[in-house]
């Protein structure tokens, strides 16, 4: 299958340079981490320990506030990723290529937010007690324009080269990525668009469970949440969401049930596409900006959750999504600070990918990962 | 076969020949299966029995001749219209939905049908032929045991509420065991009624249950005959029986 998951070693073969090679970068990373989190333990207990003062001099104590800040911000975070996640592994699940033009799909729903709510804002309908309605509606219709472009992407890119090998239509999604940016500066320019601002009662912060939350963020955690639900109610309990795991296990088999497999990889192209736009209007909601090329980042990032979590596994988008996020907003104070990096809160990027490279070193399955080989099926 | 020669065919092939790319896989090949019969289709490896099924199914298109489902031409009607229409099969090895569960794979079989009453029904029926299978609803199915897998599979195809049953080599990947509660278990479903269409290449336990028979060789219908006369027929004792 996909090398990504393919990489097992044959019992018995001998160890190349490659191999040690291999061996030293988990080492040297998990003794990067070991190392770290004890220093920040140190640091913890006490700021003028010795250990904790040996890599950082300037070492301070984190104050549960700002840790419990940190896991907030990383949890809304992680949840948009795993939602765009869902997207890749559900398209990875039935045709077995990444589409990496999904991360564009999240783009044209932050689009299509932006477009509705200065709409919306205009008519003074972005405050007040129309504010939640409003978001509604603009999820709905940011994630009606994602559906639509992720099902004329499998139309037009992806379905004739149905049946050629899984490289094609791999850097066909590529191809579509940048076809999608440019067409979005074409309409809108290349600059950067903002959202309304939110009503101030959104913006105020909340305690729960001893958490200080910004209501932004609990809205975002509760929409991410409901559209979660949502989707695994229809995978796991409708008739067509059991035969698009039908589809994803077995092709022949399924089209033998009676099962149309054209209309069902549209269905989830269709349902993936939904999840990304709603994930880009909470983008919206968090940053409020937007630009051609936000698909990029955050796409490359879900791409990366879904692999983490077991690619075509859609517990494990959702858990590699919410880990990567989390990961990525604490591991910068709590890792690499402690360590003596300079910098550290312009490193969130490179604890993501690493958290990848160390997640294929180790489980190039995924956390929740299933082999997903033919061998399955003998 | 007088007597049956007067009916209308459930399923027939009318000068089916089959190419994948250029190469020429069935040639000019009839048959005919007639409603609630057995009947058995031996060849040997790259005969073309596989083609034969596909073509059946309409899972493969023919380069000519006509396949017929009660006297209607359906070269070009996909598989889910022939399924609707009472054809399904039991694949070879079975490919069950491994990762769904027992209860989801049974529940797909019946993928096209909307009568709730008739589905509950015949799970109801399914679960007393299969008590086994009864015990293991929600068990995902690839943590089954292989007699397990095929009372499933059996299962899986029956909830489509078949007319006739294609079973690709049934005994293929089953303990020696198991091979003979399997052919009882066939036995038991063509005594409901329904026309059973073995490929097998346990030539003898097939014919044994068959009424009659036909054999491939290099994609060519060579022997069509009675059961009785093809056991009976030297050549195949030598080349399929492996009797003397």
């Amino acid at each position: 299958m996909f090398p990504l998951t393919s990489a097992v070693q044959v019992k018995g073969s001998r160890r190349t340079t490659v191999d040690w090679f291999l061996v030293l970068i988990r080492v040297v990373l998990i003794s990067l981490i070991v190392v770290g989190i004890l220093a920040f333990i140190a640091q913890q207990i006490d700021p003028e320990n010795a250990f904790a003062k040996w890599r950082n001099p300037g070492a301070n104590r984190l104050t549960a506030a700002q840790f419990k800040g940190l896991v907030v911000t990383g949890l809304s975070q992680g949840a948009m990723y795993g939602l765009i996640a869902l997207g890749y592994s559900m398209v990875y699940g039935v045709l077995g290529f990444i589409n990496f033009a999904h991360g564009e799909v999240f783009m044209l729903g932050a689009f299509t937010g932006f477009v509705t709510s200065n709409k919306l804002a205009e008519a003074g309908l972005w405050e007040g007690a129309a504010f939640l309605p409003s978001v509604i509606m603009t999820a709905i219709l940011a994630a009606l324009i994602a559906t639509g472009a992720a099902v004329l992407m499998e139309r037009v890119a992806y379905r004739p080269l149905r049946g050629s090998p899984r490289l094609i239509p791999l850097i066909t999604s590529i191809g579509v990525s940048f076809f999608i940016q440019n067409a979005v500066i074409l309409l809108f320019g290349p600059g950067a668009k903002s959202y309304p601002s939110n009503p101030e009662w959104l913006q105020q912060k909340r305690s729960i469970l001893t958490f200080e939350v910004e209501g932004t963020k609990i809205l975002v955690l509760i929409v991410a949440a409901i559209s979660m639900a949502g989707l695994w109610f229809f995978v796991e309990r409708t008739k067509t969401g059991k035969a698009m795991r039908a589809v994803a296990e077995d092709k022949e088999i399924a089209s033998l049930m009676g099962i149309n497999v054209d209309r069902t990889i549209v269905t989830t192209f269709a349902v993936g596409g939904a999840m990304a736009g709603i994930a880009g209007i909470l983008w919206g909601l968090l940053f409020r900006s937007v630009i051609a090329t936000t698909g990029f980042l955050p796409g490359i990032k879900a791409f990366t959750a879904a692999v983490v979590g077991g690619v075509g596994n859609l517990g494990g988008a959702m858990a590699g999504g919410v880990s990567l996020g989390t990961a990525e907003a604490t591991a910068p104070l709590v890792l690499l600070e402690p360590l003596g990096v300079d910098g550290v809160s312009q490193l969130r990027d490179a604890v993501a990918f690493t958290l990848l490279i160390l997640v294929l070193l180790i489980k190039p399955t995924g956390l929740f990962g299933e082999r997903l080989s033919s061998e399955d099926r003998a | 076969m007088s007597d049956t020669d007067t009916r209308v065919p459930l399923l027939e092939f009318r000068n089916i020949n089959t190419h994948y790319g250029a190469v020429h896989i069935l040639k000019d090949v009839n048959l005919a299966i007639y409603p609630g019969e057995m009947v058995s289709l031996l060849g040997g490896n790259a005969s073309g029995k596989s083609t034969t099924l596909k073509t059946l199914l309409g899972m493969v298109t023919p380069t000519s001749g006509e396949v017929v489902l009660d006297g209607e031409v359906v070269n070009d009607k996909p598989t889910s219209y022939r399924v609707e229409r009472g054809v399904t099969m039991v694949p070879e090895n079975r490919r069950l939905f491994k990762r769904l569960s027992v209860k989801e794979n049974l529940e797909l079989g019946a993928y096209l049908r909307n009568d709730k009453d008739g589905i509950a029904e015949d799970l109801e029926r399914i679960y007393t032929m299969f008590p086994r299978v009864k015990e293991r609803l929600n068990q995902k199915s690839g943590t089954l045991s292989g007699g397990e897998q095929q009372m499933v599979a059996m299962g899986r195809a029956l909830m489509s509420s078949p007319r006739v049953l294609l079973m690709d080599e049934p005994s293929m990947g089953l303990a020696p065991a198991l091979v003979q509660t399997n052919f009882e278990l066939i036995q038991q479903i063509h005594e409901e009624g329904i026309a059973i269409f073995m490929v097998e290449q346990n030539a003898n336990m097939a014919l044994s249950l068959a009424d009659r028979g036909w054999v491939l060789q290099t994609g060519r219908v060579v022997l069509d005959d009675t059961a009785e006369n093809l056991l009976a027929n030297p050549e195949l004792q030598k080349s399929y029986l492996g009797g003397a």
